[in-house]
């Protein structure tokens, strides 16, 4: 799940190729495909808990590898809070707190 | 059972008025995720009687009830706080796991476990009750909202996945009351398989997982639900349909902010003729009572402390239930959850959470139903924040107060062409609240709870029809709550402000008003020196005292020492004195006094009842003086400068 071209593919800049991995929360509303990986690793962004914590929330809240996810609603001021429905469920969350969730597109 | 067990004091059969319950009941515990319709469930089981109080050291509340089985046995029914895991993240989600665990100081743990699905939502709730189950306690597994999986051809096999998880399967329907004697009955039989002792328990296996721990659950679920679960056949799209409107950047936002205003509106207007008709009623009541006694103590104790006080305690009871009415609406529909996504950028900015946003519109009423609805935050730092700010926005009691200073002090004109100088004082005093409330949060969190603000994340269930009946009965136990627990603090207090306004009285042929010589005018002028640099004259510190017992007694209390009949039924007169004897300058630090002081003891005593402890009410006090005081003083000392003074 961590292979490198995944990997870079993720901070490529456009989701033109068939096969690409997005963070959660750099996704685009509308955007839907299956979650590969749920990470513990510093992106930068402050969660008020540490890594661990916020991976272990995730995967409890249904963020977890093979889930199917469509990111449907995002909020008015800097797209931010995202709503995704998570196989039959709906669940809101903040982006910052979405980066550690990477997915990868269906094919366009 | 241990008839010792440190829970008696709460125990519903030393209760007078409820039947005896045998020490030997079954005891139950009801876990389940949120939106579970767990509340729904307890309240079919037990026909919604409820002892609430406080798990002892926590501010979590402890919801208990009895339920019949049909065998007549009685079994005690606790509602343990909504989780997702046992892993606890928040003060309710340890009492739950410490209550499962049996490991809770002073709570007996319970024989049998229900745990509560929302059947059409299995794939969390499976994973919680493979964590249950660890635990080793026997295990019954409701799966309610049954007959809407039905509708949405959701077929499960019941048999096969009671013998996946190794625990009985019921379905139920709470809102209904159908499967609820199957559920107890299994209960019972369940209960019964089991010896007292928890010596002959099974081992409890359960620890906190980590994350490859809480993968592989989440597999194991995945694996049951795709032997024994069919997906359904007509799956629910209307809740898709309606957040296309209702969650929409721009239009949800403006249906939000037109649906608060109902409700603003309602918890104002439909309010006012019940609490004007509990004033009257009061007020009729002391009259009575007044004719009866003869002047003296008695008299004035039973008239101005304990009627005058219970009155000031029951009249904020309409506000509270209509408010809880909405919330509660809010809640079981599911739209709740949708309004705290619409409001968490805008309320994140100060540092609180989107489900802040309902205490603090509702503290425009009155911050005791604002606190009290603060119970909607689940985290414990970002409820005590709001808590903490409610009392800044601006309450309807502060609006006789305001009306009569700025009738008193502010010029009649019209400024800019069209505004009236005294309505834009009024605005700027509501602006004054609102922009305090945000920036005394934003320094908490930036200052005091720096980079704790937990991640956000919540389901948004699917749009339920809400229970009349639910309904009803939730919004009558929030009145109940308030009226036995606030009340037990806030009545004391109103008594003790009473006193120290009457005592000592005055001596045989004084002159001023008998307030000048008891313990609030010996206190008053003793501290007129610390308010004289912001501008308070005497008269205006001793009526600051009376005024602790409610923002509005002010009034009444400026009318006693200036010696005005019926300040309250005569404020043309009262502003008229006021106006000859206060400057400009007094009257806007006044004012600004009135935005930030603690002048509410009924607050002060919620936030008590709220936060189990002394600790917040006293700090809320202090930073609200302290703000008050700046805030006075620099409106004194700039209008003196400009020579208003």
């Amino acid at each position: 799940m961590n292979d490198l071209s995944m990997e870079r593919a993720a901070f490529g800049s456009a989701h033109a190729d068939t096969r690409t991995v997005v963070r959660l929360s750099e996704a685009l509303l509308g955007d839907r495909g299956v979650i590969v990986d749920v990470r513990a690793e510093p992106t930068g962004e402050p969660h008020g808990v540490e890594l661990g914590e916020l991976q272990r929330r995730l995967l409890e809240f249904g963020f977890v590898e093979g889930a199917r996810i469509e990111l449907i609603h995002e909020g008015a001021i800097g797209h931010d809070p995202i709503a995704v429905k998570l196989d039959d469920m709906r669940v809101a969350l903040r982006r910052r707190d979405a980066a550690e969730v990477l997915l990868v597109l269906d094919p366009a | 059972m241990n008839p010792a067990a440190p829970t008696r004091a709460r125990d519903p059969a030393l209760e007078p008025g409820s039947a005896p319950i045998p020490a030997g009941a079954l005891r139950i515990a009801l876990v389940g995720n949120p939106n579970s319709g767990k509340t729904a469930l307890f309240n079919a089981l037990t026909g919604g009687r409820a002892k609430v109080a406080n798990y002892a050291g926590v501010t979590v509340e402890r919801k208990e009830g009895v339920a019949h089985a049909p065998s007549g046995a009685a079994i005690k029914v606790l509602d343990l706080p909504g989780t997702y895991s046992l892993r606890a993240r928040s003060p309710d989600e340890a009492v739950t796991r410490d209550a499962v665990l049996g490991r809770l100081a002073g709570e007996v743990p319970p024989d049998v476990i229900v745990c509560v699905a929302d059947a059409t939502n299995l794939r969390l709730v499976l994973r919680l009750v493979l964590e249950l189950k660890a635990v080793g306690r026997p295990l019954v597994l409701a799966l309610n909202m049954y007959d809407i999986a039905q509708r949405l051809g959701l077929r499960i096999d019941l048999e096969g996945l009671s013998a996946a998880i190794g625990a009985p399967v019921i379905p139920t329907v709470a809102t209904r009351k159908r499967g609820i004697e199957d559920l107890l009955a299994q209960v019972e039989t369940t209960g019964r398989g089991v010896a007292p002792s928890a010596g002959d328990q099974e081992e409890n296996r359960w620890r906190e997982p980590d994350a490859t721990e809480i993968r592989e659950a989440h597999r194991h679920a995945q694996q049951i639900m795709r032997a024994h679960v069919r997906p359904p056949e007509h799956p629910d799209t209307l809740t898709g349909k309606v957040d296309s409107v209702l969650l929409h950047p721009v239009g949800g936002l403006a249906i939000l902010l037109a649906l608060l205003f109902v409700m603003f509106q309602a918890v104002f207007s439909w309010a006012k003729p019940v609490m004007d008709l509990i004033q009257t009623g009061f007020d009729a009541l002391g009259g009575e009572v007044g004719h009866l006694l003869p002047a003296g103590l008695l008299r004035s104790l039973l008239v101005d402390g304990v009627i005058a006080g219970v009155g000031s305690v029951l009249v904020f009871l309409p506000q509270i239930m209509i408010l809880f009415f909405f919330i509660i609406l809010l809640e079981d529909s599911g739209y709740m959850a949708r309004a705290a996504f619409l409001m968490d950028k805008i309320m994140g900015g100060a540092g609180l959470h989107g489900r802040a946003f309902i205490p603090l519109l509702s503290s425009f009423a009155c911050a005791i139903p604002g606190v009290m609805s603060t119970r909607v935050i689940d985290n414990r730092r970002d409820r005590l924040t709001t808590i903490l700010v409610a009392p800044l926005m601006t309450c309807s009691a502060r609006i006789p107060v305001y009306t009569l200073i700025i009738g008193a002090v502010i010029p009649q004109k019209t400024v800019l062409g069209f505004a009236s100088l005294q309505g834009l004082v009024m605005f700027g005093l509501y602006a004054a609240g609102i922009l305090s409330a945000l920036g005394v949060s934003f320094v908490i969190r930036k200052l005091f709870w720096r980079g704790l603000s937990e991640p956000f994340m919540m389901e948004l269930p699917t749009y339920k029809r809400p229970d009349p009946a639910n309904v009803a009965r939730n919004v009558l136990v929030r009145g109940q709550i308030f009226i036995s627990r606030a009340g037990r603090i806030i009545l004391p207090l109103m008594v003790v402000v009473w006193f120290i306004a009457v005592f000592p009285g005055p001596p045989a042929g004084a002159v001023g008003p008998a307030i000048d010589y008891s313990l609030a005018g010996l206190v008053g002028r003793a501290i007129q020196p610390v308010f004289a640099p912001i501008g308070f004259s005497w008269q205006m510190t001793i009526a600051l005292i009376p005024g602790l017992a409610a923002r509005e007694v002010a009034v009444a209390a400026l009318g006693t020492v200036y010696a005005v009949g019926g300040g309250e039924a005569n404020p043309a007169a009262l502003a008229a004195r006021l106006a000859h004897q206060w400057s400009l300058a007094s009257g806007l630090a006044f004012l600004a006094w009135y935005v930030f002081a603690p002048q509410c003891m009924a607050t002060l005593g919620v936030v008590k009842r709220e936060t189990n402890s002394w600790t917040w009410p006293a700090v809320m006090f202090g930073y609200m003086v302290t703000l008050a005081y700046i805030a006075a003083l620099i409106v004194y000392q700039s209008a003196a400068a400009l020579g208003w003074a």
